[in-house]
């Protein structure tokens, strides 16, 4: 089934699309790129999973050159009060050197449902690639109003991160949907979104795809069930280290409550000395130092290493879905080769006689019989063949595209939970650097005082 | 520490404890500890011979007994405070246990440093109870009953726990009664707010702890990440393991803040002993006067001051001059022994005063000295804590890049 053709230099969405779902109804003889629902098949772009996958490498490669031609920030949160709700909005703006874009800076209005919408699109578009995760919609523990200020601030981040890492990535960030996302005025966007007769389409092989996973997979490669045991194993430890530091933050906070009330009572004692007074005074102070530090290090826990953590245990479950997503597609493509064969088998078979009984009934010949069923068999055995080729396809492209996909996972996972944990410690270490320099204070204070007072410290 | 002529003579130390199993006074079976107090000749080590030092065993009811007879028999003394009966201020990890061995050696050390302080100072250090409680293993308990301090002891607990008024107190011991409840207080709130504290920086610092695991645990998954993570997770065991000595430096401090604690109560037992000679100089005073009224009243007749004699002789009749000449006498008797006592109470009052203050002066140099080297050593402990803390977090970061 592998077909060689022409090698094109940036991978198109659409290709990608139509080589897994097959050319859309309307396609086959739509040459024009513009269809909204990005179903359009161009024959001339046509080309095989195998080939892709390797412009798919060489996309990586030169992203790695350093070659970022489009920023993307989301900033500036906004309440809206309808009739009905009442929802924030958050600005997003771009600014891109592509030639696909009709100019270089962009600026829109976005409501978290729309990042939902794109999530979604890229999924359908793209079932076995690792789309990064998005905030969830909200919060379960504790009674965090949608419209807290920390909240929105951790929302707007993670947002903000999630179309970084769409924009980073060789085959997202080349998605129509993510283009129109960026771009479109919230009229068009609306309208675009529902347009979806390839939506409506993809549930149908959704559908399909189901009833394959409840028969399950039979010969699952090795390296997937690898993957799936990493990704559970992942997933655990991920989990573990979340927790570990949500309770970190916790015994981080219990401690500043009480570091709180030493400073206060050695600046009570010294109101009763007179020589004890100056230095009494002067440790309330660093520990009062001390305790604004402690609290800037939680915040910096809370607002960094705590969201970094969190996302990864969201990506987890991501890695989790779409390896189950291929097991799906393969079990499709192994339904379909048993219900070939047994298609085979029959039309092999000799014919029933139970059906020459009922075709003489009804005034037909046993060789007609035989000949009309020997073509509709034919027939339907044609479009199984068909239906299994694409399936074939579609299963190694699925693969391929995984396999890809997971290294490039590992390594931007491996990017951004190295830099985080350095970022903590750099920060650990500066908390105390800090804290130490208030100590020192304390102690050069003590012995000017004492060489002050003629006497010679010792210490 | 003052180089009294005791400590001119010879060097003090406990220098270990150990437990024992005896029977006690009701005859049951009872564990404690005993301590081992050791004394050497100071030109010992001078001479360049390392003699044997002379030892003794002793448990702390032995210190108690001996404080005791301190207190009482120095009345105008800031007695140093022993170490405390019983463990407080603690926070969870610290064992409320007496026999626990930390507390053991916490307590060895108050107790040796009980011994120093009296061994310090200018009029405690020359009594010959002290020295034979250093020196003499038996019969130093007979010894000290023998001085009859007992009896003063209770009359003096009795008198100390008393209320009454004294008119005119000396302005410094009131101020000095005043600034011991304040300082009380302000020590009893600082050692109790740093016992939490403690115990939550505890669980931070174990929590990293988990860090470890899980990192090692993640690290079996990975391959390039595998050894920066494996390595990372090392320093966060030892960072997790490092509070355990911090908290025991710090416990070191509290003890240091516990004695001035304690110190307290000696010096309010001071100023309370002030107002209790100042009392009976005021009662002494009080009577003296009324007697001299009453000798008044008889010489010119008149009846100022109530007395039932002087009611039941209105009533019954007069009383003859010769009952009258009896009375006057007597009068001018205790009158006279009056003006003794007085003089006699006062005296005894200005003695104390002069005496006690010289020992507030000298203990309120010492308290200033000590707490503000205690301070010092606090922060030079917080330093200390940083500077482990930069340590660690500069390893594991550099572990983390290798990542």
């Amino acid at each position: 089934m592998l077909r060689l053709l022409s090698q094109q230099l940036r991978l198109n969405e659409r290709d990608l699309h139509a080589s897994v779902f097959g050319p859309g109804k309307d396609s086959k003889t739509d040459t024009s790129t513009t269809q909204t629902d990005g179903s359009s098949f161009n024959a001339s772009m046509q080309t095989s999973p195998a080939s892709m996958i390797n412009q798919y490498k060489f996309e990586e490669e030169e992203e790695d050159a350093d070659t970022k031609d489009i920023f993307v920030t989301v900033d500036n949160p906004e309440s809206h009060v309808t009739a009905i709700e009442t929802y924030i909005t958050y600005r997003v703006e771009t600014k891109t050197t592509r030639s696909e874009f009709d100019s270089s800076e962009f600026e829109v209005r976005r409501r978290y449902q729309d990042f939902l919408w794109l999530k979604g699109r890229l999924e359908e578009a793209h079932p076995t690639l690792i789309v990064h995760p998005l905030p969830e919609k909200f919060v379960m523990k504790g009674m965090v109003e949608r419209f807290n200020e920390d909240f929105i601030e951790t929302r707007r981040r993670a947002l903000h991160k999630f179309l970084n890492k769409i924009a980073e990535h060789p085959i997202f960030s080349s998605s129509e949907d993510f283009k129109i996302f960026l771009t479109a005025g919230s009229g068009e966007l609306t309208s675009h979104k529902k347009q979806g007769p390839g939506f409506l389409s993809r549930m149908g092989e959704t559908v399909k795809a189901v009833a394959a996973a409840v028969r399950g997979v039979r010969n699952r490669p090795q390296e997937f069930t690898d993957m799936q045991e990493y990704a559970e194993a992942f997933s655990q430890k991920i989990s573990s280290l979340d927790k570990v530091t949500q309770r970190i933050v916790r015994e981080q906070k219990e401690y500043l409550e009480e570091l709180k009330e030493c400073g206060p009572t050695y600046a009570l004692w010294s109101q009763s000395e007179q020589e004890l007074a100056e230095p009494l005074k002067n440790v309330a102070g660093c520990v009062d130092n001390c305790c604004k530090e402690t609290e800037e290090q939680v915040k910096h826990l809370n607002d960094h290493l705590i969201p970094v953590l969190h996302e990864y245990v969201l990506c987890a479950d991501t890695l989790k879905a779409v390896l189950r997503r291929r097991d799906n597609i393969q079990a499709d493509f192994e339904g379909k080769t048993e219900a070939l064969a047994t298609k085979k088998a029959d039309r092999d078979a000799d014919s029933k006689v139970l059906s020459l009984a009922w075709d003489s009934l009804v005034g037909r010949s046993p060789e007609e019989v035989k000949q009309q069923k020997q073509q509709k068999l034919k027939g339907e055995i044609k479009e199984m063949r068909d239906e299994l080729d694409k399936a074939e396809d579609r299963l190694e492209w699925a693969n391929n595209a995984l396999k890809t996909d997971w290294t490039r996972w590992q390594k931007v996972m491996r990017t951004d939970l190295r830099s985080a944990f350095i970022d903590t410690a750099e920060r650990n270490v500066s908390y105390y650097e800090k804290c130490l320099a208030v100590w020192e204070s304390f102690l050069q204070s003590q012995r000017t005082d004492a060489e002050g007072n003629g006497n010679v410290d010792s210490s | 520490v003052e180089r009294t002529s005791l400590l001119k003579m010879m060097e003090i130390s406990v220098a270990e404890a150990e437990k024992r199993t005896g029977k006690n006074a009701v005859n049951m079976q009872e564990t404690y500890t005993v301590y081992l107090i050791e004394t050497r000749p100071v030109d010992a080590a001078s001479e360049g011979t390392n003699p044997v030092p002379d030892s003794l065993w002793r448990r702390y009811s032995e210190f108690e007994l001996l404080r005791n007879y301190l207190l009482v028999t120095y009345p105008f003394s800031v007695v140093p405070p022993l170490p405390e009966k019983r463990a407080e201020f603690v926070w969870h990890k610290l064992s409320a246990d007496n026999m626990d061995p930390d507390f053991v050696e916490r307590r060895r050390v108050g107790l040796e440093n009980f011994l120093l302080r009296v061994a310090s100072h200018p009029d405690l250090s020359s009594d010959k109870i002290f020295y034979s409680f250093l020196t003499e293993e038996n019969g130093w308990k007979e010894t000290v009953f023998e001085t009859g301090f007992q009896a003063k002891a209770d009359s003096r607990l009795k008198a100390l726990n008393a209320t009454f008024r004294v008119k005119n107190p000396d302005k410094r011991f009131a101020e000095m009664k005043h600034y011991g409840d304040e300082l009380q207080s302000v020590i009893s709130q600082l050692l109790r707010v740093r016992a939490r504290a403690a115990d939550r920086l505890y669980g931070v610092y174990k929590v990293h702890g988990n860090y470890g695991r899980v990192f090692s645990e993640w690290s079996a998954i990975e391959k390039e990440m595998g050894d920066g993570l494996q390595s990372a997770g090392h320093h966060m065991d030892a960072y997790a393991a490092s509070v355990d000595d911090i908290l025991e430096e710090e416990e070191h401090y509290a003890d240091q803040l516990k004695e001035y604690l304690f110190y307290a109560d000696a010096l309010r037992a001071v100023c309370r002993k002030h107002e209790l000679t100042q009392y009976e100089l005021e009662m002494a005073a009080q009577d003296l006067t009324s007697k001299k009224q009453q000798r008044e009243e008889l010489a010119t007749g008149t009846i100022r001051t109530f007395s039932l004699k002087g009611m039941t002789s209105k009533l019954f009749g007069q009383e003859t001059p010769e009952q009258r000449e009896a009375k006057v006498k007597m009068l001018e008797t205790q009158i006279e022994e009056g003006e003794e006592l007085v003089k006699e109470r006062n005296t005894e009052c200005e003695e104390f005063v002069k005496s006690a203050w010289v020992d507030i002066e000298r203990f309120k140099e010492q308290k200033d000295h000590d707490l503000r080297e205690a301070l010092i050593s606090y922060a030079i402990m917080q330093i200390s804590m940083c500077k482990k803390g930069i340590q660690v977090w500069n390893n594991a970061k550099e572990c983390f890049s290798k990542m």
